[in-house]
C-alpha cells in the first residue's frame, strides 16, 4: 500500500481545514474506503479519520419535531433504536438489509451516503472507467451489464448508487447537514448524489473539505410510520447488493392515500425519487391496479442501460410489492430478513 | 455404532475396538476454536521477509516492460524477482513429466497466459512494502485479443479426460437407440467457471537452510509436492521438509503445490531470508485452478413405459491455452442409469485463463446438474414421477461395463430420503403448490454418485514399553475432520482407546500418505492404518504366544484378540496379557511395523465401486419478484462404513450446501474482452450465506462392502454436490414452470418467465 498521512483532528475545524487539501479524504470506518485503497481505486496521499470527532455520534430529537443523525452514529446503532426502528420503520429495514452484521457494526450513516458504486469495471483499476478518470471511456457499456442502472444513466456512465439507507431517506425527504469552508449549509439528500451526465467523476454535491455533520428527518417523515416499508430483491437471501429495490411510504386517512412517497435502489446513479408515482397515488384508495399504475409511473422513463431490460419489469413489481405491504401496515416488529420478499406475505 | 471391527480378511490374530463409528468431536476443535492451530501463514521464523506477487492484468501477451527501479526505491523493498532475475530452476517449470504435473508460471519467460498470472515478485522488510512496490512496477505489455468462453475457438476432442479416463465412451448402439425412442429429451445446459475459494488463501513460509527446504504451507498432497518440488529446485525429495498441520479449506486447489508457492520457495532463495508468501483473495481467481465453464448436450430416448432406450451426454470445456485439464463432465452418465445405449463425448476449447484443475467433484459436480435436469425433463415428457423414473431405470449393474456394484444401497436411499421428506405427496405437474404466505413451492430430486476410489498410502504404528501406541502417517486435514477419523481408526488398528493413543500427522517427515483427494483419503489412510496396527498387533502376539512365560504361550494356532491394551486368547478370553508386560519381558523399548493401504486390482476389475445417494429438495420462489429460496433438503446417502458419523454428517452437508451454491449462486463472472474475472472477491462471488441454508436432514444408510477396501470405507467428500444441484434446479422448474437450463438460475429468467 503507499504511503500516506493519517491525521486525527480534534474538531471540525480542523478536520475541514485538513481535508481541503488537495489529495485528501475523509475516513470514517473505512468499510468502502479501505477496500478501495487497496485496490488501488482511491489513493489518497492523506487520510482525515472523522471517527473521534466529539459531538457527532449523536442523535436528537430537535424542538420542531425532526430528528437529527450525527454522521458518526453506527448504522447497526441506528437500526436497532427501537423508537427510531417504530418510528422510522422502512429506514431500519433498510439498513438492516444492507451488508453483514459485522459491516453494519462498523459503517458509519456519513461514510454509507457517501459509499462509492459497485460497479465491477469501477473496482478494476486496468477497466477504462469515467468515474475513475475522466474521458477514459466507460467499459460496462459494452461489457457485463445486467445489474447496472436503468433510470438516469448517461453513454458516460451507466453505474448505480448501492446504498439501501439513502432510499427510504431520500423519500422521507432527508436533508444532509454540511460544514464546509465557508461554513455550514444543508442539502436535500435528493440532490447530494449526481447524475452522470457528461461529469461521472463528480458524484456529489460535495466540495472539497465539505464534512457530512448530520442527516435530518423532518417532522414530516413521521407521519408515514403505520405504514411503510422496503423491499430490497437480491441474488441471495442476506449479504448482497440490491438487484433493485423501493421503499414506499404511505400516510392513510379514512381508507385513502393521503400522501405516498417512493424511492427505488439499484436503479440509477441515485437513490430515486419517484415523484410521479406519488401524484398517481395521492388522494387514491389503495388497490393494486392502482399500485402497478404507480409503477408504470415510476419507470415511465426507464431504458436499459445494456443487457438489464428486466429490472425494468422487475422494479415496477417491487414497486408494487413494497406498496401493497405499506399499504397492509408496518409490521409489530422487523423480520429476520429485512427487506427480503421472504421476509412477507406475498401479494398473491 | 459398531461394537467390533468385521475385518474382511480375517488374520490370526484380530483386535476388538468401539471407537470406529463414534460420533466424536474432533480432536483438533478446541485448538481450532481458541486460535491455537497454527496455520502456514501464522509462521514468523526470525528475519523473515514478506513477498508479493504482481499479477498480469491482460490474458494475453507478454510483459514489455517492469518499472524494477522504482519498486526498489520504495523504503523497505528488498529486491524484485522477474523473468531476468531469478534463481535457476533445475527443470523447466512447463515439463510434463507424470499426470500430475501440471504446467505452472514461475517467471520462466515474458510470456502472459492469462489474467492473474504471476509477472513478478516484490520482496520486502513488511508486507505493505512488498504491497506498493509490486504497484510501483506499473507493467506495460503488449497485449493480444483475449480467448474467452466456451465459443472461444474451434473445439476439438481431448486425448483424455480427468486422469486417464477416454473422451469417448460408447456402449451398444446410440443411434439406434435415439431412433427407437418413442420419447426425446434433447437439451443444453450450460455451467459456469467456478474457484475453490478455499477460506484459508495458498501461502507458504519458505526457509532454506543449505540445500535442505523447510516450508509451512497448505497441502493436500505433502509426497507429491515433494516430488515436484524436488524436480524443479534440483534437491532430493528427502531435503524437503513440508509442515501442513492444518488446512484452511482446500477442496482440491491445495492438491498439487502451485506456482505461487514456488515462487514463494523462490524469493527465499534469491534473498537467503525467509520468506512468506500469501495469496490475496484476487490472486486466487487464476493460479490455482479452477472449474471450466460446461456446456453439455443430453438427449434421452425413451420408450412409452419410461424405460431408457438411449442416454447420449456431449460436453463441451474449456481448458487453457497451454495445458490439458479437462473436466470429465459427461462420465457423470456412465454409472447411474441403466441403458442398452450410452454415450459420453467431451470436446475442448482453448481459452486465455489458469489452468482448470481438480474442483470438488470434478466431473460428477458439473455432469450431474445437467444429467439431474435432463432426467427430470424426461421423466415429465413420459408423465412419469421423476423418483419413479429412476427406479425404473435403476442400474442393477453398472451400464457402460456390465460390472457389478462392490455394493450398492441406492434403493434404501431412494425409499428412506423419500419417506423423511413426503415425496409422495408431490404434484406430477409444476406450478401446483404455495405456501401459506402465497410463495410457489416446488420439489425437486436428483441422484447422487462418486466413485469409491483409492490411493496409495503408508502409515507406521508403534507400541511403546508403557503400553501405549502411536500412529504416524503424513496425512492431511483439510477440515474435514481426517485426523479425528483416522485417529479412530487407529485406536481400533491397536486395540487401544482413544486415550491410550497417539495420532500423528501433518508433515512430510512422517510416511507418505498419498493424496487427500478424490474422497479417498480416510479409505486410503484408514487402510495403511488398519495394516500397520494389523503388523503390530501380530508381531506383539508372536513375542506372547512363543514365550512360556506369556499366559498366551501357545495360542498360536488358535489366535488372539486385542482389546484395550492387552492380548486375549481368542479361545479363553480369561487368559490375557497387557502390552506393556508383553514388552517388557521381551526387553524391547518399543515395537513397530508399517502398513500400506491401496486399491486391490483384483477386486476393481471385478466390481464396480461408487457411493450413491439421493437429494430431494424444496424451494420456494416469489411469484412475482423471481426470489429463489432453498427452503428444505433431505439427503440419503450410501457410502460404505461410517467411520465418524458427526463428521461424515458435516461433509454431506457441506456437499449438499455447495449444491445449492452451484444451482443458486456460484459464478466467476469474466469480461468477454479482456478476460479479467470481474468479482474475484467474497462480496461478488456469491456462495451460500446462512440464511441461504435451509434445515437439512442427513440419512446415511449403512452398506457393508467387503471389496473396497479393508474397513469398507466408501468416501463421501464430494458426493454431496452431486445430486443436490439438480435437486434444487429441478426444485425451481417445478415450482415456477420455468426450465432454466444456465446455471447458476439467474433472476431474470425466473421473473421474464413468471407472469407477473
Ligand atoms: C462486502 C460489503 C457488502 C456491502 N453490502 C451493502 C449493502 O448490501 N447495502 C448497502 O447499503 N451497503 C453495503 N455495503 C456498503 C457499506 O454500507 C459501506 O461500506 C459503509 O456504509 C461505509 O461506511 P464507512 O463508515 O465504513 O465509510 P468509509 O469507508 O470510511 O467512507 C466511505 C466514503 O465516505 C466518505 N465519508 C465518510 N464519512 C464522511 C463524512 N462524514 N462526510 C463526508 N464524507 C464522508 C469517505 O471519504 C469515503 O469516500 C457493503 C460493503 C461491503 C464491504
Ligand atoms: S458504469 Fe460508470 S463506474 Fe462503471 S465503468 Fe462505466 S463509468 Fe465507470
Amino acid at each position: 500500500m503507499m504511503n500516506f498521512d493519517y491525521v486525527r483532528p480534534a474538531n471540525v475545524a480542523d478536520a475541514i481545514a485538513a481535508a481541503s487539501e488537495q489529495g485528501s479524504t475523509y475516513l470514517a470506518s473505512g468499510t468502502n474506503l479501505l477496500d478501495l485503497m487497496k485496490g488501488g481505486i482511491s489513493r489518497p496521499s492523506r487520510l482525515v479519520d472523522v471517527t473521534r470527532l466529539p459531538g457527532l455520534d449523536r442523535v436528537e430529537h430537535l424542538s420542531d419535531g425532526a430528528l437529527r443523525i450525527g454522521a458518526l452514529v453506527r448504522n447497526a446503532d441506528l437500526a436497532h433504536d427501537a423508537e427510531f426502528a417504530r418510528v422510522y420503520p422502512a429506514v431500519a429495514e433498510a439498513l438492516l438489509s444492507g451488508a453483514s452484521a459485522q459491516l453494519r457494526n462498523a459503517a458509519t450513516v456519513g461514510g454509507n451516503l457517501m459509499q462509492r458504486t459497485r460497479c465491477a469495471y469501477f473496482y478494476d483499476v486496468a477497466s477504462a472507467c469515467n468515474r475513475r478518470w475522466p474521458g477514459a471511456g466507460c467499459d460496462a457499456l459494452k461489457g457485463e451489464n445486467r445489474l447496472h442502472a436503468v433510470l438516469g444513466w448517461s453513454e458516460g456512465c451507466i453505474a448505480t448508487h448501492p446504498s439501501d439507507f439513502c432510499v427510504p431517506l431520500v423519500a422521507l425527504d432527508a436533508v444532509v447537514e454540511i460544514e464546509g469552508r465557508s461554513g455550514r449549509r444543508e442539502l436535500p439528500l435528493e440532490v447530494l448524489h449526481r447524475l452522470p451526465g457528461d461529469t461521472p467523476d463528480r458524484e456529489t454535491a460535495l466540495e472539497p473539505g465539505d464534512l457530512i455533520v448530520a442527516l435530518r428527518l423532518p417532522a414530516a417523515a413521521k407521519d408515514f410510520a403505520a405504514h411503510a416499508r422496503y423491499i430490497k430483491v437480491r441474488e441471495r437471501t442476506s449479504y448482497a447488493f440490491a438487484v433493485a429495490s423501493a421503499a414506499a411510504a404511505l400516510r392513510i386517512e379514512n381508507g385513502t392515500i393521503g400522501e405516498a412517497r417512493l424511492a427505488l435502489g439499484g436503479v440509477a446513479a441515485k437513490p430515486w425519487r419517484a415523484c410521479e408515482a406519488e401524484q398517481v397515488l395521492a388522494g387514491k384508495s389503495p388497490d393494486a391496479s392502482l399500485y402497478r399504475e404507480a409503477a408504470r409511473a415510476a419507470l415511465a422513463d426507464a431504458r436499459p442501460s445494456g443487457n438489464n431490460a428486466f429490472k425494468i419489469e422487475l422494479a415496477q413489481r417491487i414497486v408494487v410489492r413494497a406498496l401493497t405491504l405499506a399499504a397492509a401496515g408496518t409490521p409489530a416488529r422487523i423480520s429476520a430478513l429485512p427487506g427480503s420478499p421472504f421476509s412477507s406475505v406475498a401479494g398473491a | 455404532m459398531t461394537p467390533e471391527i468385521n475385518l474382511t480378511r480375517d488374520p490370526a490374530h484380530i483386535r476388538h475396538g468401539s471407537n470406529i463409528g463414534q460420533p466424536l468431536t474432533r480432536t483438533d476443535g478446541v485448538l481450532k476454536v481458541t486460535g491455537k492451530a497454527r496455520y502456514a501463514a501464522d509462521n514468523h521464523p526470525p528475519g523473515m521477509l514478506y513477498a508479493v506477487i504482481a499479477t498480469s492484468c491482460i490474458a494475453r501477451g507478454r510483459v514489455k516492460s517492469l518499472d524494477v527501479a522504482a519498486a526498489k526505491r520504495h523504503p523497505g523493498v528488498v529486491d524484485v524477482m522477474t523473468h531476468s532475475h531469478k534463481p535457476e530452476l533445475a527443470e523447466d517449470p512447463d515439463a510434463k513429466g507424470n499426470p500430475f504435473a501440471f504446467r505452472m508460471e514461475l517467471l520462466q519467460s515474458d510470456e502472459v497466459r492469462y489474467a492473474n498470472q504471476a509477472i513478478a515478485v516484490v520482496i520486502a522488510e513488511t508486507l505493505e512494502a512488498a504491497t506498493e512496490g509490486a504497484a510501483l512496477l506499473s507493467p506495460r505489455f503488449q497485449v493480444e485479443i483475449a480467448r474467452v468462453g466456451l465459443d472461444a475457438g474451434e473445439p476439438y476432442a481431448p486425448p483424455v479426460v480427468g486422469i486417464g479416463n477416454p473422451a469417448e465412451v460408447v456402449h451398444g448402439d446410440i443411434d439406434a437407440g435415439l431412433a427407437a425412442a418413442s420419447k426425446l429429451t434433447d437439451a443444453t445446459y450450460e455451467t459456469p467457471a467456478q474457484y475453490h475459494n478455499a477460506m484459508e488463501p495458498h501461502a507458504i513460509v519458505a526457509v532454506w537452510d543449505g540445500d535442505k527446504l523447510y516450508i509451512d504451507t497448505p497441502s493436500q498432497g505433502m509426497a507429491i509436492a515433494q516430488g515436484r518440488l524436488a524436480g524443479l529446485l534440483g534437491i532430493p525429495p528427502g531435503n524437503i521438509h513440508i509442515n501442513s498441520p492444518f488446512l484452511g479449506g482446500g477442496f482440491g486447489s491445495k492438491g498439487l503445490v502451485s506456482g505461487p508457492q514456488v515462487l514463494g520457495i523462490m524469493a527465499a532463495k534469491l534473498v537467503g531470508r525467509p520468506v512468506k508468501l500469501v495469496l490475496r483473495r484476487s490472486q486466487m481467481y487464476g493460479p490455482v485452478g479452477h472449474r471450466p465453464p460446461t456446456r453439455q448436450r443430453l438427449r434421452i430416448g425413451t420408450n412409452d413405459d419410461g424405460t431408457l432406450t438411449a442416454l447420449d451426454h456431449h460436453a463441451r470445456i474449456t481448458t487453457s491455452s497451454f495445458d490439458d485439464f479437462y473436466e470429465p463432465a459427461a462420465d457423470a452418465s456412465h454409472t447411474l442409469y441403466a441403458s442398452p445405449a450410452i454415450r459420453t463425448a467431451h470436446e475442448a476449447v482453448r481459452v486465455d485463463t489458469g489452468t482448470p484443475l481438480f474442483m470438488r467433484a470434478p466431473g460428477e459436480a458439473t455432469g450431474s446438474i445437467a444429467l439431474e435436469s435432463a432426467m427430470d425433463e424426461a421423466a415429465f415428457a413420459c408423465g412419469i414421477d421423476p423418483l419413479e423414473f429412476r427406479l425404473t431405470n435403476y442400474a442393477e449393474v453398472e451400464p457402460t461395463t456390465g460390472k457389478p456394484f462392490s455394493s450398492k444401497a441406492l434403493r434404501q436411499c431412494y425409499a428412506k430420503g423419500a419417506e423423511r421428506f413426503g415425496w409422495a405427496r408431490r404434484p406430477l405437474q409444476p406450478r401446483q403448490m404455495r405456501d401459506e404466505n402465497g410463495f410457489l413451492v416446488g420439489w425437486g430430486m436428483g441422484t447422487a454418485t462418486f466413485p469409491a476410489l483409492m490411493f496409495q498410502g503408508n502409515a507406521r504404528a508403534v507400541i511403546r514399553a508403557d503400553g501405549r501406541g502411536v500412529m504416524e502417517s503424513g496425512a492431511h486435514d483439510m477440515g474435514q475432520g481426517a485426523w479425528t477419523a483416522l485417529t479412530q481408526i487407529s485406536a481400533d488398528s491397536l486395540g487401544l482407546e482413544l486415550d491410550q493413543m497417539t495420532f500423528r500427522a501433518g508433515t512430510s517427515d512422517l510416511p507418505d500418505a498419498g493424496i487427500a483427494g478424490g474422497s479417498a483419503h480416510t479409505a486410503t489412510v484408514g487402510a495403511a492404518i488398519h495394516n500397520a496396527g494389523a503388523a503390530v498387533i501380530a508381531r506383539l502376539a508372536e513375542l506372547a504366544t512363543s514365550d512360556e512365560r506369556s499366559p498366551l504361550f501357545g495360542a498360536g494356532n488358535a489366535g488372539v484378540i486385542a482389546r484395550a491394551g492387552r492380548l486375549h486368547r481368542r479361545d479363553d478370553d480369561a487368559r490375557s496379557e497387557s502390552y506393556a508386560d508383553i514388552l517388557a519381558r521381551a526387553g524391547l523399548a518399543e515395537i513397530e511395523a508399517s502398513g500400506t493401504g491401496a486399491a486391490d486390482p483384483a477386486a476393481q476389475s471385478q466390481y464396480a465401486m461408487h457411493s450413491h445417494g439421493v437429494v430431494f429438495a424444496e424451494v420456494k420462489v416469489d411469484p412475482e419478484l423471481g426470489q429463489i429460496r432453498a427452503t428444505r433438503l433431505v439427503g440419503a446417502f450410501a457410502a460404505g462404513r461410517i467411520i465418524n458419523p458427526l463428521m461424515v454428517q458435516s461433509q454431506l452437508r457441506g456437499g449438499m450446501i455447495w449444491g445449492i451454491s452451484f444451482a443458486l449462486h456460484e459464478e466467476a463472472v469474466i469480461d468477454r474482452r479482456s478476460g479479467r474475472i470481474l468479482n474475484a472477491n467474497l462480496a461478488e462471488y456469491h456462495v451460500p450465506v446462512n440464511a441461504d441454508v435451509p434445515p437439512m436432514d442427513v440419512i446415511t444408510v449403512d452398506e457393508h462392502d467387503p471389496h473396497v477396501n479393508a474397513l469398507g470405507i466408501k468416501g463421501v467428500g464430494e458426493i454431496g454436490i452431486t445430486g443436490s444441484a439438480g435437486a434444487v434446479a429441478n426444485a425451481v422448474w417445478h415450482a415456477t414452470g420455468i426450465r432454466v437450463r444456465r446455471f447458476p438460475i439467474r433472476i431474470e429468467e425466473v421473473v421474464m418467465g413468471l407472469a407477473g
